[in-house]
């Protein structure tokens, strides 16, 4: 849990460089996974393909937008000593209406998904910026900071999905790139150059997930030092 | 009862909760620095996860099923039912055990309120939900999940409080390391998945 730290009290809503820090913070600096280690429970087993990644992205960006929102706007009334439960409230509602939407739209996704949407109720980097921002600012500044933490959250979840999908399954988005059968756009049956690949199996199961964040992190810290642990 | 078994040992060690469906990462990586305190959450962990299941199940399928005392589907209200059991629960067994056995409070007071927020609880009720389990088996799959999570959280604490002594590369210090290591330990996991069950 990062900061708490109240934006200055200011009228309109402007958008200055206080308001493109909060947007652009959470994208590398202050990302929720591999700099907050928030919602890493039910990011990584979707990560298998790019489609199933995205719409969790995208699921998990509308839940932060609103439920910042709507705290933010109702943080003068929650008491203190029963907010966990209201945030959790406000949380599984919205991931209701992101369920239902899914089954009446994309029923596939929602099949594939299967209960790692109804984690997102449990996911920490909702909570966390309830928490952390939400109780403490405006609902404009919180629909901000909603939206650059669920960015920043829907970029290292793509960036897991392509390296697993690529390397297990020889896909993007579904589309077949490089594999052993007619299929696929390089044939590496016939093709001389790629005759020796082979679609590594072990990306699409769950200990290559944990590989794929383990070296963004440390490529992520190897470029900015600042952020190493010191424990 | 050669069945609860089954789904017990299946839950453990097959289909870890933890290794396997990466429920409860947040808790299994922020807590798992010494192995005392891995302990403290794995044992809430197990028991909050045995209370909670056979309580949803009761919910989902009496409360919100079809032939439930409404005689209609309510299922769309699941989450927000199965959150604020956990919740509730989770308060409630805190307030118990403060009560009663205050040192069992004291190891494990503080993780008690984590737990809400543990994936690895309402993942367990959800998966018992699209499992179709019935009452005794849902029981199982709760004390199975928990007792997988617990062996998980310990195993990876006492990995890395030897790992401290070692050179690890500054960038990779800490939480890059966790990542790696619950990747092997998920790797020999995998190894367990040729078990039959229904050989116990």
């Amino acid at each position: 849990m990062a900061d708490t730290a109240v934006i200055e009290k200011k009228q309109g809503l402007t958008f200055g460089k206080k308001e493109r820090k909060l947007l652009t913070d959470p994208l590398s600096q202050n990302n929720p996974i591999t700099v907050q280690v928030l919602g890493i429970c039910s990011a990584l087993a979707v990560t298998t393909g790019m489609k199933n990644a995205l719409v969790m992205s995208v699921a998990v960006i509308f839940v932060c937008i609103f439920s910042n929102v709507i705290t933010s706007s109702l943080r003068k009334m929650i008491p203190k000593s029963v907010r966990m439960i209201v945030q959790l409230i406000i949380i599984a509602t919205l991931v209701t209406v992101v369920e239902l939407l899914l089954k009446a739209y994309a029923f596939e996704s929602y099949k594939q998904l299967s209960v790692f949407i109804g984690l997102i109720i449990t996911n920490c980097i909702v909570m966390g910026r309830l928490e952390a921002f939400a109780m403490a600012n405006r609902p404009y500044e919180s629909m901000l900071d909603g939206l650059g933490n669920g960015v920043g959250y829907g970029i290292i979840l793509m960036i897991v999905a392509f390296f697993r999908e690529f390397f297990g399954k020889g896909e993007v988005f579904g589309a077949k790139i490089i594999g052993a059968s007619p299929d696929y756009m390089i044939n590496t049956l016939e093709s001389g150059i790629f005759g020796w690949y082979q679609p590594n199996n072990l990306m699409v199961l769950f200990p290559s997930a944990m590989f794929v964040i383990a070296i963004l992190i440390w490529a992520h810290r190897a470029w900015k030092p600042q952020l190493v642990d010191v424990s | 009862m050669g069945d609860l078994i089954n789904i017990f040992i299946k839950s453990a060690f097959i289909e870890n909760l933890a290794l396997a469906y990466f429920l409860g990462m947040c808790s299994y990586l922020a807590v798992s620095k010494t192995v005392k305190t891995a302990v403290g959450l794995g044992l809430a962990v197990i028991f909050v996860l045995a209370i909670t299941m056979p309580i949803n199940w009761v919910i989902n399928t009496w409360l919100l099923g079809e032939n439930g005392i409404f005689q209609t589907d309510l299922t769309f209200l699941r989450f927000i039912l199965f959150i604020a059991v956990i919740a509730s629960m989770v308060q409630l067994v805190e307030m118990v055990v403060e009560k009663y056995s205050p040192s069992l409070y004291n190891s494990l007071g503080i993780f008690l309120p984590l737990i809400t927020v543990n994936c690895a609880i309402l993942g367990g009720s959800l998966f018992m939900v699209s499992k179709e389990y019935n009452f005794s088996e849902s029981v199982a799959f709760g004390l199975g999940g928990g007792f997988g999570w617990f062996l998980a959280i310990v195993a990876i604490a006492a990995i890395r409080e030897k790992i401290k002594y070692s050179a690890v590369p500054p960038a990779l210090r800490g939480l890059g390391m966790a990542f790696l290591l619950t990747g092997l330990m998920g790797m020999a996991f995998m190894g367990l998945m040729g078990i039959d069950p229904a050989a116990f």
